[in-house]
């Protein structure tokens, strides 16, 4: 048992490394340009924005409908951060990574505490609303720069950062999942009040649940900034909280593999669609109604992708039985 | 010194006394039951036990002491672990997830030893692991310990939901019609099993039961309750004989 | 401007939340799904009205009725395509509310596509100019607006407590399993439900087009998140309650308007909404519902 397991790390990290070190070459040999690099790296923020979120809102069960305004917040302090330390790049960008997750954090934890005492619809308006409340409040802020933006962050945001960075997020959360909080973050979602009974502090676990999603979203943030170089509130709007929760409703809420499928999805063919980019949002929506009528548990439900599951699938078959190892698996009908 | 005793326990909603004057005392390792004709109150007590809803008169206490106002995963903590009249499942995880997060208190690593994979995380995971294996074994539930919960049939399901109850290491177990919906050979083998869960686990059990059978085949001590009130108090032999409890309810078993 | 003018001006605007007000509170009675969707219904109904009478040319009377028609009918039918089948099925409330999410996107976009993002003129209506009582100014639009209101909350009334479909109405709410035990079309109910509640915000829309000039695709966002919050206020599932809390809602934005600044008004309508989710989540008259454990 613990050999398959150590094997099984172990293909997975030659695999990473292994993409890794295919598109680096491939970047610094110039055979992808600044344009298509410019989109892997989307692809890979919007990874840890769609994972972040699909933690709160596919494994809690919490629909939350302001994680832009997480990001935000993480990229405006990260921003500012780099702007006026006057530390050299190769300490302070670390650093701002680290401080716009923290920020994301505290304000999840600001939001949470009184969110969380709420029902799922409420709790839905609620963190929307305080999306938006952030959105106006930076953009009525001098130092922030205004609606006008910030502007003069230094590009340190490159191919190697973000994907390290995405690759540890998915890490960390496939980690918090397949551990005994993630469990408990589980049981919530599956049945609050059996969750208490059963001895889980819900109060706890959906703040700890909601703060991580926070802390990656404020991570992403500092990411962003750091690859755009220009801050414009209005950027972090309600419709982007809504292009990350469509990833996670079409990958799949309560599959990692999903988010991350979805979100590269989503984030290349609109590049592609770019003559149809009026059409964007009504094709979104589109999307999560036609999800929500004939698959509600999106494209992976709540598995994880693996390829013995392709397998079965293709040849029509049901799902295996695991019976050993911390698997927390299932396929929610609704 | 009882280790769980209610005292004037009473509950009102708004206009209506759903409870009055409940008082029982259950001993370590005591098997009792409570019983009564539906509408009486009897899950209500359980959930006033367990901190689900919080008495207008009255006192709950565990091993002497106090648990009124405390939150009900803190009350589990302390000991008192239950089922649910309507089975609450985590349907959408696997059987042994179900067990293993009722272990979840008992569990000490770390967010950052979970997330690092530290010893402590490995470790505890195969403990939890096997532990909950073991607890499934009892209930003959281990072959099905990777299915979905959803999946289970109904009879399969009441007993998954004892064993994650006692996967919380409780001093006094409540359980819920624990027998509704089984045939007469699963309602015998839960008897069976409930006894021996009781001596093996060293736990007092306090069940509500319609079936008869059931209740007067194990229940060492019953308490009747109808409309809110208890009207009788006794051994099985006591109770059966007992004018005021048969007019209330025994229609005929 | 006198406080009384303020506050009779703010009835006048809280006239218009109540009728709005009054769809999300019989929508969440009877599904207990908060329909994001509904306020963009306003804007379906602005626009109808805005297309009735400026492109088409009808008569006045045509271009209402002819607005409240098409908002009836869109009501149902986004009932029927996008919730009916969660509905029956006891989907989970997340899957219900991303579906609603997805239906109020879906207008807004779709109407930016028609339209344009610059907002379209509605000419004037029922401009009967100002009022002069003494020392009370008083718009001709608030009047209207407060006597429209009225009036279809006490038609309101007289439908869901004395006709047979109302009383299916609320059997549903109170308990959908019995109420389809009982031989009660429960279906019917929901789209009759949602059907109503889209005609009130029909008339609440043309009176919308009647008191502001400038009708655009996301207008639906503010009007019906103000909306909501005086359902809310109200006490949610509660019809007077909407309708208390749509004239608190108008009398709140207009004296704050008058008082402090009109910049302020959105951050009012967001705190009242924390204050009583935090404080009294069932709202002045709702009444508090447990799960059954």
């Amino acid at each position: 048992m613990k050999k398959k397991r150590t094997v099984f790390y172990l293909l997975i990290l030659a695999l990473v490394l292994l993409l890794y070190l295919v598109f680096a070459r491939l970047i610094d040999a110039k055979v992808i340009n600044r344009y298509y690099s410019g989109i892997i790296t989307m692809v890979c923020i919007n990874i840890i924005l769609a994972v972040s979120l699909n933690l709160a809102t596919g494994f809690l069960g919490q629909l939350v409908l302001g994680h832009a305004g997480f990001m935000s917040v993480g990229a405006y302090a990260a921003a500012l951060f780099t702007i006026h330390s006057g530390l050299p790049k190769m300490v302070s960008f670390p650093l701002a990574l680290v401080l716009g997750g923290l920020v994301a954090a505290v304000f999840g934890v600001l939001i949470g505490v009184p969110a969380l005492r709420l029902k799922g619809d409420y709790l839905a308006i609620i963190t929307l609303g305080f999306g938006e409340i952030i959105r106006v409040v930076i953009t009525n802020m001098d130092f922030t720069g205004g609606a006008r933006g910030l502007r003069g962050i230094k590009h340190l945001t490159d191919f190697t950062w973000v994907y390290f960075v995405a690759v540890l997020t998915v890490a960390a959360v496939f980690a918090f999942i397949r551990s005994r909080h993630g469990r408990a973050v589980i049981s919530i979602r599956e049945d609050e009040i059996a969750a208490e009974a059963s001895g889980i502090n819900t109060t706890y676990y959906k703040l700890l649940a909601f703060i991580i999603s926070a802390f990656f979203a404020g991570v992403a943030g500092a990411l962003y900034a750091h690859h755009i170089g220009v801050l414009i509130p209005n950027k972090f709007d309600f419709n982007y909280s809504t292009e990350i929760l469509v990833m996670v409703v079409l990958g799949g809420m309560g599959s990692v593999t999903g988010s991350i499928i979805a979100a590269v999805v989503l984030t290349i063919l609109p590049e592609f669609l770019r003559n149809f980019s009026d059409y964007r949002m009504v094709v979104y929506s589109v999307i999560l109604i036609c999800v929500m009528l004939f698959k509600p548990s999106g494209l992976l439900g709540q598995h994880e992708f693996s390829l013995a599951g392709l397998w079965d699938a293709v040849r029509g078959k049901g799902k295996r039985n695991r019976a050993d190892g911390p698997a927390v698996g299932g396929q929610k009908g609704a | 010194m009882p280790l769980l005793e209610a005292k004037h326990l009473g509950i009102a909603f708004g206009g209506l006394r759903a409870l009055e004057d409940v008082n029982f005392k259950l001993e370590e390792n005591q098997i009792m039951g409570l019983i009564g004709p539906n509408g009486a109150g009897k899950t209500t007590v359980f959930n006033l036990l367990t901190g689900v809803y919080t008495p207008t008169e009255g006192t709950v206490e565990l091993e002497g002491k106090s648990i009124v106002g405390r939150k009900t995963y803190a009350i589990t903590r302390n000991g008192i672990a239950r089922t649910f009249q309507n089975i609450r499942l985590f349907k959408d995880i696997s059987v042994l997830d179900n067990v293993r997060i009722a272990m979840n208190s008992g569990m000490k690593y770390s967010l950052v030893s979970g997330l690092l994979r530290l010893p402590s995380y490995w470790r505890e995971e195969r403990e939890v692991t096997d532990r909950a294996m073991e607890l499934l074994d009892v209930f003959g539930l281990k072959d099905l310990s990777g299915s979905q919960a959803r999946n289970l049939p109904y009879g399969q399901q009441r007993k998954l939901e004892i064993a994650r109850a006692l996967a919380c290491s409780p001093k006094v177990l409540l359980l819920d019609e624990p027998a509704a919906g089984m045939n007469p050979t699963e309602t015998q083998e839960l008897m069976e099993t409930i006894k021996l869960i009781r001596d093996r686990f060293s736990i007092a059990i306090l069940l509500i039961e319609h079936d008869m059978n059931f209740v007067m085949g194990i229940c060492e001590h019953l308490i009747v309750l109808d409309y809110g009130r208890i009207i009788a108090e006794g051994s099985a032999d006591e109770i059966r004989g007992n004018p005021k409890v048969i007019t209330a309810y025994l229609g005929g078993e | 401007m006198g406080f009384l003018s303020q506050v009779i001006n703010g009835l006048g605007l809280g006239s218009i939340y109540a009728l709005v007000a009054l769809g999300y509170s019989m929508v969440y009675g009877i599904v207990q799904l908060i329909n994001f969707a509904h306020g963009d219904i306003i804007m379906v109904g602005a626009y109808a009205t805005y297309v009735l009478l400026v492109m088409v040319g009808a008569p006045l009377w045509a271009a209402v009725v002819g607005s409240i028609l098409f908002c009836t009918l869109a009501g149902i039918f986004i009932e029927r395509v996008a919730y009916h089948r969660l509905i029956n099925m006891n989907a989970p409330r997340i899957s219900l509310l991303i579906t609603a999410i997805g239906v109020s996107i879906f207008l807004q976009n779709l109407s930016q596509l028609i339209f344009k993002s610059d907002g379209r003129s509605v000419p004037n209506m029922f401009n009967f100019g100002t009022v002069q009582a003494g020392s009370l100014q008083i718009t001709s639009a608030a009047v209207i607006n407060i006597v429209t209101s009225v009036v279809m909350m006490a038609g309101l009334q007289i439908l869901v407590g004395k006709t047979k479909m109302g009383k299916a109405m609320r059997a549903t709410s109170e308990d959908a399993e019995a109420a389809k035990l009982m031989g009660i079309n429960t279906n019917s109910a929901i789209a009759f439900t949602f059907g109503v509640g889209s005609a009130l915000a029909a008339v609440g829309a043309v009176l919308y087009c009647n008191t502001y000039p400038m009708i655009t695709p996301y207008m639906g966002g503010l009007l019906g998140l103000k909306a909501f919050v005086a359902a809310v206020l109200g006490g949610i599932g509660n019809i007077p309650g909407a309708m208390l809390g749509g004239y608190v809602m108008g009398v709140a934005e207009s004296l704050t308007k008058g008082y402090i600044s009109s910049s302020f008004t959105d951050a009012v309508v967001f705190g009242i909404l924390i204050v009583v989710l935090l404080v009294k989540p069932d709202g002045l008259l709702g009444k508090n519902v447990s799960e059954k454990v």
